[in-house]
């Protein structure tokens, strides 16, 4: 495999900051010994602080890393160093053998990633090994999660008959003990729900109106979940992964040249939770790939934005999903990388409503604008039509982000192209492309 | 438009609206009317309030059913969000003619500008370049080159110069016009559009309308920038402009003004240096009295000649020859005039301060004759009687480097295998390294060489850095020999840490293969101090890599644009 990832499709892929600062440190040649490439893999030993150097082994067609270092981040900086190294090399380095150590891993990676292939091409013959059991099983589960949500509808209850003035003095602890509850009755979308109920009370002016909207919203996910059964079955499908429950990965794979847009974490303090945008130049899908990490690591799966990568995603089932899980095999490919096709800030509202209708529950659609300029309204930034007349806000969040002025400077008055989420609350920015670069993804967040 | 930053104000960014297609508007009172209702029942309890579309409803549905009407509303009200009107947009960004950067170099200036912010890990720098070191290099040699800066990354550059004086010229040269277009747009960047920045929009030094406008209208700082820039274009220009309004300026002003003619002196200012003599202001007038005497043909190093000449003299009576020193007695409106200060500073004489400061402005060219010929070298080597020597010899130092007199400046150096202490001319570091500057690159790179080979690292420090970079060679061998030598003294590098950072920033990147052999782990041998071999061999491979990437930072600038 020929294609090498840019220095800054590597930095991309670095949990946070500090990792690409550290990588960057360890992209020179300096503290690498036995250095190579070949086969899509690139290996190398790096002087640490221990008296062994750290063997470090990246398979980019996964991508996925193997570090010998105790380094918590992933993937390390010795795997992005040894990377951005490979970037710098200003000419195509001769391939070569791995090294044992390095080729028993990727041997094994990949015989991995052909019995998956396979697997899945061979439908359900490997299922759960007891039916039966695992019927029985999310039956409890289910049961389980419907007390749940009827303690939570009578929690929502009480609320709504004394008052949400009353609940604002009793403060967060009351939501934390019923978010609780909802862990205990296996059901974490209402959780995180509750989660949230809890914070807008101090959220500041028209708290009153957001806290009603959302318990309303609550309520309906509630009322929706007791009557599942009586649902149309996409709409129920999604109705079960707002409770929480996996959705299956069920859909038609879509092979395609995917151009990453967009990466970045949301965590709280259990999980770290990483969304991950792709657009397919063939089939025009916007597909959404989420990855989780334990409380303060990494998740596992970093795509480098701006690279386009051919491979195969699988749709979760439930109406108007975006989610899909990767194919094992993803591997950059050269070409363009154009923005996908946008339009007027009005056609992203309507995309949010329709999509509404399918799931009632969603805060956002991911849209590409094109041919808006960012300008400054009295409320804030906006991004308005080039023909002057209609806007959209950004959110609140994004106004004060750092990637807000990447896009003004990169717009310098002029019509770019963004790609990012429209919703209520207005729209995120997330990726921008200016007509004098097209081919070049300029990073929002 | 310059938009100021505005307080936001509470406004409806997205408006609702009720009436499409396909969400039929509320029946009775108007869809507001009944979410406002419903939200005053949630808030005070439906225990209170009951909305009026829910009376009848037994008290314990009354909840359920308000919460079943608050979704409708909800959902109804995201699923119709209208956008909003359009603020008016900002003023195009002026156009950017300059070269974009090629693509390893634009990945390049990412990097840089992400390590600038990287704390240095405690203690042990380790085997990695110090990025932050090599912007500003990177900066001058890309502006060199005539290249822009990507727009995405002048949020980082306008960061970068913000937190770096020293880094703001280069850095907001790079950024053009887009970045002084953004700077407006942030108050944090406001430092952008004062001074340095102004360079930018400055008229062409040939456009003499557009001069003359900003000259007569623009700001100070504006007009400072102006005349330093028609000045480097055509002096004469620039006196011409200066004189035009000179009289009406303030005297702080006077003073900023007159510095710039500093660019381009020569004898065609002295007439109006002359006049400024007889400036009301004391800072002007000294001003220009120094200027005066850099140039040694003019008529007040005429004067300060004849004053020094009678105060230094030759006995020739003595055994041998010997300069006699016969400080001035009094510091006469004449002299005062010609900008020597009366009232000397604490703890000074006063005639050795008047004797100073005449030495020091009169030109150098008068003392060959006054000592029957005898070249500088041999001036300098005379005996001075009664303690003057100190005195003289930093008075003929100060001269050399006003005056630019590399001749004299070699003769006060004396050779640099000499020890410091019992050189000629002045033992200070500062005022060798001033004297130093006065050579030409390639004489000064050989005498600081010489000076490490004879006397090590130690006191090499402010000399290295007068020399041009990338050092030339003997320097640079010089300096690699010296720290070797240090190394196998067993020293700690530490104690080398600011030679060391300078040659990371300054040896010649072809100087990596001399030192690739020294960045093995060498066996520890007893004599040494514990460790310092592991710790070397880091610096030195620290040392390789910096040279090697400032090698590929070049030529990625040198590379063709895409």
């Amino acid at each position: 495999m020929g294609v090498r990832w840019t220095a800054e499709q590597v930095l991309a892929l670095a949990p946070d900051d500090a990792s690409r600062r550290a990588g960057s440190k360890l992209g020179t040649a300096g503290p690498w010994s036995g250095r190579g490439s070949g086969e899509g893999a690139v290996w190398g030993l790096c002087k640490g602080s221990g008296r062994v150097p750290y063997r470090t082994v990246v398979d980019t067609t996964g991508p996925a890393y193997l570090c010998e270092c105790p380094s918590r981040k992933f993937p390390c900086k010795h795997a992005l160093g040894l990377l951005l190294l490979q970037a710098s090399d200003g000419t195509e380095s001769e391939e070569t053998a791995a090294p044992d150590w390095a080729g028993r891993w990727l041997a094994a990676r990949r015989a991995r990633a052909g019995s998956a292939a396979r697997q899945t091409g061979g439908g359900d013959a490997d299922g759960p090994a007891d039916p039966e059991a695992a019927r029985r099983r999310a039956e409890r589960r289910a049961a389980r999660i419907t007390s749940g949500a009827e303690e939570l509808e009578q929690r929502l209850a009480d609320l709504l008959r004394g008052g949400l003035a009353a609940a604002e003095q009793r403060g967060y602890g009351l939501w934390e003990e019923t978010a609780a509850r909802m862990v205990d009755a296996q059901a974490p979308g209402l959780a995180g729900r509750v989660r949230e109920l809890g914070a807008i009370p101090g959220s500041g002016p028209g708290w009153p109106v957001r806290l009603l909207e959302e318990c309303a919203l609550a309520h309906l996910l509630d009322r929706a979940w007791l009557t599942a059964d009586r649902l149309p079955a996409p709409f129920a499908t999604t109705v079960r992964t707002r409770v929480g429950l996996p959705a299956p990965v069920d859909g038609v794979p879509v092979r395609d040249h995917w151009l990453v847009l967009a990466q970045y974490d949301a965590a709280d303090a259990r999980l770290t939770t990483r969304r991950i945008w792709l657009h397919g130049a063939a089939s025009g899908r916007t597909a959404l790939l989420l990855s989780f990490g334990a409380a303060g690591r990494a998740p596992r799966l970093a795509l480098p934005v701006g690279a386009v990568l051919d491979g195969e995603l699988t749709p979760h089932a439930g109406s108007g999903q975006l989610r899909a899980e990767p194919g094992e095999q993803f591997v950059p490919v050269e070409g363009p990388a154009a923005a996908p096709p946008g339009g007027p800030v009005g056609a992203a509202l309507d995309a949010y409503g329709r999509a509404l209708r399918e799931d009632p529950w969603l805060d956002s659609w991911p849209v590409t604008l094109s041919g808006v300029v960012p300008a400054r309204a009295e409320y804030g930034w906006q991004l308005a039509d080039a023909d002057g007349r209609e806007a959209l806000p950004l959110t609140p969040a994004a106004q004060s982000r750092p990637g807000l002025w990447r896009l003004v400077a990169l717009s310098g008055g002029a019509p770019v192209t963004v790609f990012g989420e429209c919703g209520h609350r207005g729209f995120t920015p997330l990726a921008a492309w200016s007509p004098q670069t097209p081919g070049e993804t300029v990073p929002l967040i | 438009m310059e938009t100021d930053t505005t307080i936001p104000t509470a406004g409806a960014p997205l408006t609702e609206d009720g009436v499409r297609d396909d969400h039929a508007r509320g029946t009775e009172g108007g869809e507001d009317g009944v979410w406002e209702e419903l939200v005053t029942s949630a808030l005070l309890g439906t225990d209170r309030r009951v909305p009026a579309r829910l009376a009848g409803l037994p008290g314990t549905d009354l909840p359920g059913a308000l919460l079943d009407a608050a979704a409708l509303h909800t959902v109804r009200r995201r699923a119709g969000l209208r956008p909003g009107p359009a603020a008016p947009p900002p003023e195009p960004a002026p156009e950017d003619h300059r070269l974009p950067l090629p693509g390893a170099a634009r990945r390049r200036l990412d990097q840089l500008l992400a390590g600038r912010t990287a704390p240095s890990p405690a203690g042990r720098r380790g085997a990695a370049p110090d990025l932050t070191e090599l912007l500003p290099q990177w900066l001058a040699l890309a502006n060199e080159r005539g290249y822009q800066a990507p727009a995405a990354a002048l949020p980082a550059l306008l960061d970068a110069a913000r937190a770096r004086t020293d880094l703001r010229p280069q850095a907001l040269r790079l950024a053009g016009p887009r970045g002084l277009w953004l700077a407006r747009l942030k108050p944090e960047w406001r430092f952008a559009l004062r001074g340095a920045g102004a360079g930018s929009s400055l008229p062409d030094p040939g456009d003499q309308d557009g001069v003359r406008a900003l000259w007569d209208e623009g700001l100070f700082a504006e007009r400072v920038a102006l005349l330093g820039a028609v000045r480097t274009e055509d002096p004469a220009a620039g006196l011409t402009l200066l004189a035009s309004t000179w009289s009406a300026e303030r005297a702080e002003d006077r003073l900023m003004f007159l510095d710039s003619l500093r660019t381009g002196l020569s004898g065609t200012d002295e007439e109006f240096l002359e006049e400024a003599l007889g400036d009301r202001s004391r800072n002007v007038r000294a001003t220009a009295a120094e200027l005066l005497s850099a140039l040694p043909a003019s008529a007040l190093a005429g004067r300060m000649a004849g004053r020094a000449v009678t105060c230094v003299g030759l006995d020739r009576t003595a055994e041998s020859p010997t300069i006699t020193v016969e400080a001035p007695h009094e510091c006469d409106s004449a002299m005062q005039r010609d900008g020597l200060a009366a009232t000397p500073p604490a703890g000074r004489g006063e005639r050795s301060w008047w004797l100073g400061q005449l030495v020091e402005a009169a030109p150098l060219s008068c003392w060959p004759p006054r000592f029957g010929g005898r070249a500088p070298e041999e001036i300098v080597a005379l005996p001075v009687a009664d303690d003057w020597q100190a005195e003289l010899h930093a008075a003929w130092c100060r001269a050399a480097v006003r005056q630019r007199d590399a001749a004299w400046s070699r003769a006060l150096l004396g050779s640099p295998a000499t020890p410091p202490a019992t050189g000629p001319g002045t033992s200070s570091l500062a005022e060798r390294a001033q004297l130093l500057s006065t050579l030409p690159p390639e004489e000064r790179a050989c005498w600081v060489g010489s000076f490490i080979a004879a006397h090590g690292l130690s006191e090499a420090f402010q000399l290295l850095g007068v020399c041009e970079v990338p050092w030339a060679e003997p320097l640079g061998g010089a300096v690699i020999d010296a720290l070797d030598i240090a190394r196998e003294a067993g020293s700690y590098p530490w104690s080398f840490s600011g030679v060391m950072g300078l040659a990371e920033r300054c040896l010649a990147p072809e100087a990596a293969r001399q030192l690739e052999s020294l960045t093995a782990r060498p066996e520890e041998a007893e004599d040494i101090s514990p460790g310092a071999g592991g710790y070397w061999s880091e610096a030195f491979q620290r040392l390789v890599s910096t040279l090697r990437l400032r090698e590929a930072m070049r030529a990625e600038l040198t590379a063709p644009a895409r």
